[in-house]
């Protein structure tokens, strides 16, 4: 469950509801805010410090980092989407070229869903 | 200080068709404690035995610094207890049963009654007889949360409920824990509402504790791998993995003490593993009573 606070939180501080260097809410209050228990928060805050996207001091408010550093979470999860098409690929006899010809056209069929 | 708002060592019950054995829990003042288990399986005889409305043949219990049952008097002035079998009066009205415990507990807090009136949709001058189910559990609700009870003692508070008053019920006691010097203790057959809400999960299972643990720690040890084996291969069981399910190559395993040493293990039978899911604390309380009910698990 706490993962899909991180994820949840990671978003918030992405499009910048959670800015830069902010305080954000405690433990508790968040606890309380999204009918969670204050364990599960409290283990999304410790990952997410780990992370650096949040920065926690004892008895001081927590905060946004200054500079989070989404782009690396970001190319985590690219790589791990990235092996998962290779092993369905694989699991498709398909070859890495043949994948990349997927993902053109995928792109360029959201391109045109765009377009339109 | 942050002490333990309950405190359960060795405590034990006999009766004629059923035994509660060396039961021991700590609840850290603070925490929301989720306490499940299948009918039958002790939850009730533990809570009754921590209010001191039943008294263990064995082990010790702490509530509130009081030992239990001696100290119950003291004990009770602090604890707010609801229980399906706690009757209200049936011709009173719920205005009634509020001026009557305001009148008794000086702690009674008449805006936060207001509120919980409010949010849970009570109509005050209505009589407990003609309320539904969901209503007389939240009126009982009502009545000690606004006493604001450094410990709330709850034995299935959400029984019954259909899901809107269920999420309302949830809502309150989170809120509880707003303060961080109280403390809840809830029982329940949902899995879902103890994962929610609880910061720790006491679950029992005939009559003995199979685990007591944060909660996230605790979801934390389970896992399920999927995993494929090589073509023409036997899969191999490997220790202390459970309900290895599958046909051909694929294969289904559920690992109770997940380490960075399990996937090693399986790959070193020729397993390539596929994927590593969490899983949800229903899944793993049926795992955990059918392996110890067919003798797997101790």
């Amino acid at each position: 469950m706490y993962l899909q606070i991180i994820e949840q939180i990671r978003e918030r501080v992405a499009v910048g509801d959670w800015a830069r260097d902010a305080e954000i809410p405690s433990i508790r209050q968040l606890a309380v805010a999204l009918r969670v228990s204050v364990i599960t928060i409290k283990r999304a805050y410790f990952e997410l410090e780990r992370e650096g996207v949040i920065v926690t001091h004892h008895g001081k408010p927590s905060r946004v980092a200054e500079a989070p550093n989404l782009e690396k979470l970001r190319d985590e999860d690219l790589d791990q989407h990235l092996d998962r098409a290779l092993h369905i690929g694989a699991l498709l006899g398909l070859s890495p070229d043949e994948l990349a010809e997927r993902l053109e056209r995928a792109a360029k069929r959201r391109n045109d869903e765009e377009q339109a | 200080m942050t002490g333990s708002a309950v405190s359960l060592a060795g405590v034990g019950k006999d009766y004629k068709h059923f035994t509660l054995d060396d039961v021991s829990l700590e609840l850290p003042q603070g925490s929301i404690m989720g306490f499940i288990g299948a009918n039958g399986a002790g939850k009730s005889t533990t809570i009754r035995i921590l209010m001191g409305l039943i008294h263990q043949d064995r082990g010790t219990v702490r509530v509130l610094d009081n030992e239990m049952p001696a100290g119950q008097v003291a004990a009770k002035r602090e604890i707010g207890y609801v229980s399906d079998d706690m009757r209200l009066y049936p011709s009173a009205t719920i205005a009634w049963h509020m001026s009557f415990i305001a009148s008794i507990f000086p702690s009674w807090d008449a805006t936060y009654a207001a509120e919980l009136v409010r949010r849970f949709d009570l109509t005050p001058d209505q009589r407990i007889k003609g309320l539904s189910h969901g209503q007389r559990v939240k009126a009982a609700l009502l009545l000690v949360l606004a006493r604001r009870p450094r410990l709330l003692v709850l034995d299935e508070p959400t029984t019954g409920l259909d899901p809107i008053a269920r999420q309302e019920v949830l809502g309150a006691l989170i809120e509880v824990l707003a303060d961080e010097r109280r403390t809840v203790l809830f029982s329940s057959q949902n899995t879902m509402d103890v994962e929610q809400i609880s910061d720790r999960i006491t679950f029992i299972d005939r009559g003995r504790i199979v685990a007591s643990d944060d909660k996230e720690n605790y979801l934390d040890r389970w896992r399920r791998v999927r995993f494929e084996i090589p073509e023409g291969a036997t899969v191999t069981a490997v220790p202390g993995m459970l309900d290895l399910r599958g046909s051909g190559r694929i294969n289904v395993v559920t690992v109770p003490n997940f380490t960075d040493a399990t996937l090693p293990l399986l790959q070193a039978t020729g397993a390539s593993i596929t994927a590593v899911e969490p899983m949800s604390l229903e899944e793993i309380f049926l795992c955990t009573v059918k392996n110890r009910r067919e003798g797997v698990l101790a």
